[in-house]
């Protein structure tokens, strides 16, 4: 299958107190199309630095990223904005609607980024999917936390990304209202066969996935694969 | 296609963005409109007041052309005036005293005595307006309204003119030629030339002697006067034509409000500074929302537009309320400037000042806003996933910034050049306001700075967290600090010159000085008018002999080789006449700079040792030992530069450009100046009337008199800067309010979280009391400071006076200035404590 994502001795350090922090350390691992990965590690692991990282988000010390075959690293800001609107998706985990849009108008802000003069039917389309069909001109502060994630895995998808990057996407969330929204993010990612890289401290939640990128001191402490059909997934998400 | 933002999504992103903040927006921009007010109604204003002069540029002339001296025309001059032929008026002006027996009034004035038509464009106004024409058939006088309404007088009374009685026929409204406040100086008194006491212009006294001419042959009068201008200046005689006239009045008034324009500037640009700040804070809350807006593909510029767009609405909406208003407040100013202006401005829309209101205000507001706008372009998309700290030196390192910083000093400097009256005082009112803005801004800074490090940690919490909220992040300190202490130093400088230079005339009159001053007294009523102001029980404190004389020679050269030379540098110090007088010493207004004080002439001595004062003598080009021939009414006397004095003119006593020694003038025709003080002004009065009532001829001039007309003067003045200034402290008033609802908001969670933690109504109040006390005290200290400094350097520098400091007027403003602060930060602050807390938190999430 072709790679969506390729991670090539990636590290990134900082400089701290006249030192250079290293935060990530020889980082290396691929994900192919429709593939599931939760980075977990304790905080300070450097789980989210390595998401930015392969979100172009920010640049590398060294290393490389390739995704969806464009690498990262020969683009400026603006080039990498581009692949972003054009193949990734986020979820973040203080869901970063913003304030003064609706909820339709926050879905419908990537594909009008893209020029897509068409983007109210599918935003429509995908809220109505997560359950917000009646809430399309609802505010974000009009929402509850659980109605906020919903509209922003709305958001997430509206321009069918290859990529889905998720970050403690239940971590602001109870645990009953997380579960759903996790079963909500399992379905429409196999739906669209999307490939998601997920951060989470949650062990339950990262085996839900098919493989767990542990991260230790900035490093790969282990990288278990526990399947490799996307569709078990969905299966045991179901289940 | 190029993702990441086109022109459509950058509109309806702004529209979007915009929305529960727009209320606030407008409220920012509000801070623009009153400086773009003032700018179109003051520009506007200017277009109109210049067509109004050109259109009655006639008027202001009364006649197609005038020839004017200080003396009678001489035969030649009279012939030459013949041969103009077209119709002609006699105009004789001269200063005397009026005297009203009904009343028993008495004070200087103008006399003007009339024959003939004039003025033959526009009219003399008066009520009854007849008596505008019948005052020329009998002993009938116009006497200026100010003069009758001084006096109680009534048309009908009389008025004695040196030694003659006239009738009043009816009080002076309006003249040509003559702005209302100069009749605060001298009123004017209207008489036909025919039947005037001759006594009045004896030798000695002053007069203007002037002709007016209409010509219905339609020839080209600003050709005649350019002919006869060569030819009459060696007679001493000056020719005006309508288009002179034009051109000084246009000079003169232009410069008046472009001055008001500077004081409009100011609102405009502290407006600005408001603005900056708010767009400032504005952009802080938006940086979440740009982040998010990178992380899913929109491209730096496209994001900048949207906040562009933002901002140029808001300057818009700002230049077109603001010239709206002007055009309002443009009703205003003529009433406001109507003594000052020799004709009647009509009110009309100058759309050329709209546009440029318009343009000023919306380049100005664009300009400062993008000062915190550009930062958007660098906000990391990574901050959608962390708060993270942006670096301050990538924000230093910005070449756009430093291109922003250049091109708004390069703007606000073209902008004060523009509206200047010069343009090296643009230059420099751009460098004066960089000055304060900078001495302000450090301030605001150090106060921070020692804020925090002797924070005063023993003191109760209440009082630590207020003072803490001044250098916290989000603090308004900079911002407040520029508006408030711009303001209370606008408004303290102004009121600290108006002290100092009316208490300087009020000390010139301080015990033991003169306070009544009689001139033109003639040799054989010297002994008389002393023996009056004796007889009344007063002093004569001194009495000066003057002698009247024309410089006919300087350096060995003639005035008329210097007036044929065009490379010589010929002034009106040349051709002036000179009153001199002869001592054998010193007054203490006088100070020798170089040489002896010669007092008496040596018996030896072929040539006058003379003393001249250090002004003239620059005027003149000359120095020690320099040769200067005088025309003592007609004969001619050699002088040598003995010694160069420096005279303090603001004493209220006779100061001359030239003494001489003892023994040389004594035989000379002469008038002499006594003076005297009156305790009061009935004693002042009553030897005023006496001596003019034995003497005619001679004329006063009391010391409260003159305090009076300057405080006229001044307070008219300041009262128009003052109306000016207001805008500046409203605008200042706008931005203070601005900038603490933005505190508001910002202290918004922290407020809830106070309360959740237990903190009382009474406690978060006080929290803001202290907070807002201490920056309306700080700031309004600065500004007072540095208005005492600026106050001082215009008193010692421009003023040459020491500056009267008034204790009680800076504690007043402290007072009210800080009040108004605290009341507007208190009352802002309202309902934030009832807010539910989840609310808060929710709105704000």
């Amino acid at each position: 299958m072709p790679e969506v994502l390729e991670v090539d001795r990636l590290t990134k350090a900082y400089p701290s107190a006249g030192q250079a922090l290293t935060v990530l350390r020889d980082v290396t691992f691929t994900l192919e199309d429709g593939d599931t990965c939760a980075v977990v590690g304790p905080s300070g692991s450097g789980k989210t630095t390595l998401l930015g990282l392969c979100a172009g988000l920010d640049s590398p010390s060294s290393g490389r990223v390739r995704l969806c075959g464009v690498d990262l690293g020969a683009l400026d800001e603006d080039a990498r904005a581009q692949v972003r609107n054009r193949y990734v998706g986020f979820v973040f985990q203080s869901f970063r609607l913003i304030p003064t849009l609706t909820a339709l108008e926050n879905v419908m802000v990537p594909a009008e980024l893209r020029g897509n003069r068409e983007a109210r039917a599918p935003a429509v389309d995908l809220l109505g999917q997560v359950g917000l069909g009646d809430r399309l001109t609802h505010y974000p502060a009009q929402l509850s936390g659980g109605e906020k994630q919903r509209v922003a895995l709305a958001r997430a998808f509206i321009n069918r990304p290859r990529i889905l990057f998720a970050d403690e996407p239940t971590g602001n969330l109870d645990t009953e209202t997380g579960e759903k929204i996790i079963r909500l993010l399992f379905e429409l990612n196999a739906s669209a066969g999307t490939t998601l890289v997920l951060v989470t401290h949650d062990h339950e939640l990262a085996r839900r996935t098919g493989r767990i990128l542990r991260l230790r001191g900035g490093e790969v402490a282990s990288d278990e694969r526990l399947r490799s059909e996307p569709a078990a997934v969905e299966k045991e998400a179901g289940a | 296609m190029k993702t990441g933002g086109g022109i459509g999504w950058i509109l309806s992103m702004a529209w979007r963005d915009s929305r529960g903040s727009r209320r606030r927006l407008l409220l920012f921009v509000s801070a623009m409109v009153l400086g773009v007010a003032a700018l179109v109604a003051i520009n506007s204003f200017g277009v109109n007041l210049r067509r109004a002069v050109d259109e009655e540029a006639r008027t202001l002339l009364g006649a197609d052309l005038s020839l004017e001296a200080d003396a009678a025309f001489p035969p030649e001059v009279e012939a030459l005036i013949d041969s103009l032929g077209g119709r002609q008026s006699r105009r004789i002006s001269f200063a005397s005293m009026a005297y009203f027996p009904r009343t028993k009034g008495l004070r200087l004035v103008t006399v003007r005595a009339h024959a003939g038509d004039y003025p033959y464009y526009g009219a003399v106004e008066t009520d009854p307006p007849e008596a505008a024409k019948t005052y020329l058939d009998g002993p009938n006088a116009l006497v200026d309204r100010t003069l009758m309404r001084q006096f109680g007088a009534q048309v009908g009374d009389s008025v004695r003119i040196g030694r003659r009685m006239y009738r009043i026929a009816g009080q002076l409204l309006k003249t040509p030629r003559e702005a209302d406040a100069a009749m605060l100086f001298s009123p004017r008194i209207y008489l036909p030339i025919a039947g005037l006491d001759s006594t009045l212009l004896s030798r000695g006294s002053r007069a203007d002697f002037e002709v007016y001419f209409k010509f219905d042959d339609g020839r080209d009068v600003e050709a005649l006067g350019e002919a006869l201008r060569p030819r009459l200046r060696r007679a001493d005689v000056g020719v005006d034509t309508v288009g002179e006239v034009r051109d000084n009045w246009d000079e003169g008034l232009t410069n008046l409000y472009r001055f008001l324009g500077l004081v409009g500037f100011m609102s405009l640009l502290l407006g600005s500074v408001g603005v900056a700040s708010a767009v400032h804070v504005y952009v802080r809350q938006r940086v979440e929302t740009v982040a998010v807006l990178r992380c899913f593909g929109a491209r730096a510029w496209p994001t900048f537009g949207v906040y562009l767009t933002q901002a140029v609405s808001m300057g818009l909406f700002g230049a077109f309320a603001g010239s709206l208003l002007g055009l309002g407040v443009q009703v205003l100013i003529p009433r406001l400037l109507a003594d000052f202006l020799p004709v009647d401005v009509a009110f009309s829309v100058s759309w050329g000042s709209v546009a440029l209101g318009v343009g000023i205000g919306l380049g100005v507001t664009v300009l400062f806003a993008l000062l915190p706008l550009i930062g958007v372009r660098k906000v990391s998309p990574l901050l959608a996933l962390r708060s993270a700290y942006e670096p301050e030196r990538e924000k230093r390192r910005d070449p756009l910034r430093w291109a922003l910083y250049g091109l708004l000093a390069g703007g606000v400097t073209l902008l004060a050049v523009a509206q200047a009256p010069r343009p090296l005082v643009g230059v420099g009112y751009a460098v004066g306001l960089a000055v304060v803005f900078g001495l302000l801004a450090a301030v605001a800074k150090l106060i921070m700075t020692l804020a925090r490090t002797y924070f005063p940690s023993s003191w109760p919490y209440v009082w630590r967290q207020g003072l803490a909220n001044l250098y916290r992040p989000n603090n308004q300190t900079l911002i407040l600090m520029l508006a408030l202490g711009l303001g209370a130093f606008l408004i303290m400088t102004l009121f600290l010159v108006q002290r100092t230079l009316v208490r300087q005339v009020e000390l010139s009159g301080g015990a033991g000085r003169p306070n009544l001053v009689f001139f033109d007294i003639q040799p054989d009523q010297l002994e008389g008018v002393t023996g009056i102001i004796r007889a009344n029980g007063l002093p004569v404190i001194d009495r000066v002999p003057i002698v009247t004389m024309r410089i006919a020679a300087i350096k060995g050269r003639t005035i008329e080789d210097l007036r044929a030379d065009s490379t010589a540098r010929l002034s009106w110090a040349h051709t002036r006449e000179y009153r001199s007088t002869y001592r054998d010493h010193l007054t203490d207004a006088e100070t020798l700079v170089e040489g002896a004080y010669i007092g008496v002439m040596p018996e030896d001595a072929d040539v006058v040792p003379v003393s001249v004062e250090r002004d003239i003598a620059r005027d003149l080009g000359v120095a020690l030992g320099d040769t200067v021939v005088f025309d003592v009414q007609g004969v001619p006397m050699t002088t040598r530069i003995a010694s160069v004095r420096a005279v303090d003119w603001r004493r209220m006593q006779t100061n001359f450009f030239f003494t001489f020694p003892t023994g040389v003038l004594e035989d000379a025709p002469q008038f002499d100046v006594v003076l005297t003080r009156a305790p009061d002004d009935d004693a002042s009065g009553a030897v005023q009337a006496a001596v003019v009532h034995a003497f005619p001829n001679v004329s006063a001039i009391d010391l409260s008199l003159i305090l009076s007309v300057f405080e006229a003067i001044f307070g008219r003045i300041a009262f128009v800067v003052r109306f000016m200034a207001l805008f500046s402290i409203l605008t200042g008033l706008i931005v203070l309010a601005g900038a603490v609802i933005v505190s508001r908001f910002q202290r918004i969670e922290e407020t809830v979280l106070l309360k959740t933690l237990g903190a009382s109504r009474r406690q978060v109040l006080r929290i803001v009391a202290v907070e807002y006390l201490f920056l309306g005290l700080f700031a309004t200290l600065t500004g007072l400071t540095l208005a005492v400094l600026g106050s001082w350097a215009l008193a010692f520098f421009v003023f040459d006076t020491p500056l009267v400091v008034s204790p009680v007027a800076l504690l007043l403003a402290l007072a009210v200035v800080t009040g108004l602060t605290l009341g507007i930060g208190l009352l802002n602050s309202r309902g934030v404590y009832e807010r539910p807390a989840l609310e808060v938190l929710r709105a704000e999430g």
